[in-house]
């Protein structure tokens, strides 16, 4: 049998790699600094895609990504590793987007997609560390979600087998799909790009990235498979007021540099009273607020 | 993320050497795959930016999975189970990070599955290999085998083995046996024909590298009563068919993780490759040489694990209050380190071009007969390919020894725990001047190019090249090497003793060698600054080497060879 996957895929700042210019003088993220990558945890989904590739031939892998039109790269990024094909979703509309705007566009460009079996994503992305926009993107298409997922086992007969990694070890669970799964960095690591693939797909564009090179567009034109899709708030009849900035209740009152000092762990016991003491303390020296 | 590429500017420099253009050109048969292939380049830019990033995903890879194995490689190494051989897990893993980029069959042509690369960036990929993990390099690098398949076998056995390499087969080249290592033609392993006219193989071959491979050129005697190499064939052996089993594993001081095996033949299948009696005169010739030139690139890259490690050690040990690398005696190891890394690299890279302009010729002549511009050129290009492929594995292997031996210095007792990269460098290290012809027999290989006037016609080339004033004087200093290299070539030739010839061989072969690796660093530097100071430390070297032995030569007496002898 084989699958419709769709990757929900990031592309973001690399933060592990912080130098001192990496945040601006107004607390928000220096994008200039960082280079852009790859969320790591949605190469663990992809991976996971692919795995499902390989076990049901002619399953077809969409990788789905929100963001500008430079955002494009890591569809080819996927593309490189064994991805079929994918979809930026950009608008001026979606800026600002938090959490709730992004799995609203996300899940009403699932929708335009239409057919798929299984929505893999990241755990969580490196810039926002949230892990909010896969469970809810599962809740407002009123399909089940796995998280933590560590190996996506099987999927036969509309049901996925998975492995996750829960605090005492691992699960496996059962679920009918579709389905969304995000999986945990502890799955495994992503497959390299492959140089056939690479050398196939470097060429593949969202239309806006070869708008004034008409010779690449006829290039692109001719071999469809370079044709990377680029959508708007209107291509997925989304509604605006559900996105970007109006769609976002988290307002961010504002941004503190906090630099961590305490090298020590502090061990608390599994009760009301210590738990509350450990809020106090958090709210005290501003960690949370 | 560390990349072993994009942290190594002068592979790109040297994937830009102008000679590029017309490598790629023919290669390519100006393009014609374009429209026949999707993966198939439309023009040299593109070749260039495809060979680019594949080289970027080697470069991941290398430092991500290979380097990051390498340690564990080394600790667990392989082990025989049940007459095969079972990879370290971590050279399973680096297999297979291999085979999902698609990096087998490199320079194999579309048709059966390949890239369809040049040596010269297949090499450079060999070259990042090595300093990730030596012993890899053999197993991953042994897809050069593939060559010798290509050029020497039938259609239906390049469709039906080189296609299973470009999916990630592994290879290997079974020619020692106990009682024939340096001297192949003392073979003698048997190869039988049947009544049905198909071939069986018995015997023993020893320290075969990756022994239990999935294809295997063999190196067989086919001419029952022959004693020299006339008897000789070439056989593919397919692990399929069974009948070849490992009895053992060598225990090596170095690159451990690549197994040398010891392998019984029991009538095991095998296909002749092209005709019976060139198997060692022809074949294993063509393949020893990429071979060679494999081994060069493993040695440049262990050169430049050697001198990394040196480098960063060099600049966080403090003693007597500063970091070391600030103590003269230090900064001249590594400065020297680093111009006998560059010289190696130059020398590499300008055997590479060679070697693709001539194998792209000779496969050109099976489509179409060449022009005779073409063949003038053909020829060229395979005689200096000839001459730089023992000149470069000497050389390169030599100053891996030498590099390794020094990172070694660098880091002081440190260096000779257990707990540094640069003891399993330096044990690594010690097999490439060995392995694939010792150093004394590249000597052998190359002399003949001394005698022959090949390295001193392409020196004169290079000197009929105009340099920048600031180069001049470096310049000039080779021109003097030069004619202290061509005054001792005919006072060596000028005795008439052929003992006496092979006595001062190595001397006249390393003179020779400074001088090219002297003018290439000098083009090097031409075209990229960043070569300057390479170029100024090792022709201050290769000149203080020239003149010890010249010095040598002109005081030595013919008859003193006497008391060398024994």
């Amino acid at each position: 049998m084989s699958l419709n996957i769709i990757v929900l895929a990031k592309q973001v700042p690399d933060t592990r790699n912080v130098g001192k210019d990496a945040m601006k003088a107004d607390g928000t993220i220096n994008r200039a600094a960082l280079p852009a990558i790859f969320n790591p945890e949605d190469l663990n989904a992809l991976e996971q895609a692919l795995r499902l590739k390989d076990l049901y031939p002619g399953s077809k892998v969409t990788v789905l990504t929100m963001g500008p039109a430079r955002a494009a790269e890591i569809i080819r990024e996927g593309m490189f590793r064994g991805a079929d094909g994918g979809v930026v979703l950009s608008d001026r509309a979606f800026a600002g987007s938090d959490t709730l705007a992004t799995s609203y566009a996300l899940s009403a460009a699932v929708r335009k997609i239409g057919n798929f079996d299984i929505i893999i994503g990241g755990r969580q992305a490196i810039d926002g560390d949230t892990a909010q926009v896969g469970p809810q993107i599962a809740e407002k298409l009123g399909i089940p979600q796995i998280t933590y997922a560590e190996e996506i086992i099987s999927a036969d007969n509309g049901e996925v087998v998975v492995k996750r990694r829960i605090e005492s070890g691992v699960e496996t669970v059962k679920a009918k799909m579709p389905l969304v799964v995000t999986v945990n960095n502890s799955a495994p690591d992503c497959r390299p790009r492959n140089a056939k693939a690479l050398q196939k797909f470097k060429y593949a564009a969202v239309p806006s990235e070869v708008a004034a090179d008409e010779a690449k567009k006829e290039f692109i034109e001719k071999r469809p498979y370079l044709s990377i899709g680029e959508w708007n708030a209107a291509t997925v009849d989304a509604d605006l007021a559900q996105c970007g900035l109006a769609g976002s209740p988290t307002k961010v009152k504002s941004i503190e540099n906090v630099v961590f000092t305490a090298k020590e762990a502090r061990r608390i016991e599994n009760n009301d009273e210590e738990l509350e003491a450990l809020i106090v303390d958090l709210i005290a020296n501003h960690t949370i607020g | 993320m560390a990349n072993f590429y994009n942290d190594n500017d002068s592979l790109k420099h040297y994937l830009n050497h102008p000679m590029m253009e017309k490598i790629v050109d023919l290669k390519e048969r100006n393009f014609a795959d374009a429209d026949k292939y999707d993966y198939a380049p439309q023009n040299f830019e593109d070749a260039m930016d495809s060979y680019d990033r594949v080289l970027e995903i080697v470069g991941d890879i290398c430092a991500n999975v290979i380097a990051e194995n390498a340690e564990d490689v080394d600790h667990e190494g392989p082990v025989v189970k049940n007459g095969h051989v079972e990879y370290a897990s971590g050279t399973a893993r680096n297999l297979d990070a291999c085979r999902k980029a698609g990096l087998m069959g490199m320079s194999m042509p579309r048709r059966l599955g390949g890239l369809n690369f040049p040596i010269t960036p297949y090499i450079m990929a060999a070259d990042m290999v090595s300093r990730a993990d030596a012993g890899f390099e053999n197993l991953w690098g042994l897809q050069d085998c593939a060559e010798t398949i290509y050029e020497f076998a039938n259609e239906e056995q390049k469709m039906k083995y080189i296609t299973r390499v470009c999916e990630g087969e592994t290879m290997s080249m079974d020619l020692t046996e106990p009682d024939a290592g340096s001297d192949l033609q003392s073979v003698m392993l048997k190869a039988s024909k049947k009544e049905d006219g198909s071939w069986v193989l018995n015997g023993v071959k020893r320290f075969i590298t990756n022994g239990d491979s999935d294809i295997h050129l063999v190196l067989a005697r086919s001419e029952e009563g022959s004693k020299d190499g006339r008897g000789l064939s070439m056989f593919i052996y397919d692990k399929r068919n069974g009948g070849v089993t490992v009895r053992r594993i060598e225990n090596k001081m170095g690159i451990k993780g690549s197994p040398t095996c010891e392998l019984v033949y029991k009538d095991a299948p095998a296909e002749l490759v092209g005709s019976t009696r060139l198997g060692l005169i022809k074949y294993v010739m063509a393949l020893m040489n990429g071979a060679r030139l494999g081994i060069a690139a493993q040695s440049v890259g262990i050169s430049e694990a050697a001198y990394r490690e040196a480098l960063g050690y060099a600049k966080e040990r403090m003693q007597f209050g500063k970091a070391i690398i600030e103590f003269p005696a230090v900064a001249e190891i590594l400065s020297v380190m680093k111009a006998k890394l560059d010289a190696s690299r130059a020398l590499l890279y300008a055997c590479t071009r060679f070697v693709d302009m001539y194998k792209i010729y000779d496969d050109i002549a099976k489509e179409r007969p060449l022009t005779l511009e073409e063949k003038k050129e053909q020829k060229y290009y395979s005689r200096l390919a000839d001459a730089f492929t023992p000149l470069a594995k000497g050389m390169t292997s030599e100053y891996c020894n030498q590099n390794a031996y020094d990172c070694i210095q660098i880091h002081g007792g440190s260096g000779f725990m257990k707990d540094y990269a640069c003891e399993r460098i330096y044990r690594d290290a010690r097999i490439t001047s060995i392995y694939e012809g010792t150093t004394q027999l590249q000597v052998v290989a190359a002399i003949r190019h001394v005698t022959t006037g090949t390295y001193l016609n392409k020196i004169r080339e290079f000197e009929a090249q105009e340099v920048s004033p600031a180069n001049e004087a470096i310049k000039n200093t080779l021109v003097f090497m030069t004619q202290q290299y061509a005054d001792a070539v005919q006072a060596v030739m000028g005795v008439e003793d052929t003992k006496y010839h092979d006595f001062m061989a190595r001397r006249l072969v390393e003179m020779a060698g400074h001088i090219i690796m002297g003018y290439l660093l000098l083009e090097d530097a031409e075209r990229n600054e960043e070569f300057h100071k390479s170029l100024v430390v090792y022709v201050k070297y290769g000149q203080a080497e020239v003149e010890k032995h010249a010095s040598f030569i002109g005081n030595f007496r013919p008859e003193q060879i006497s008391d060398y002898l024994y």
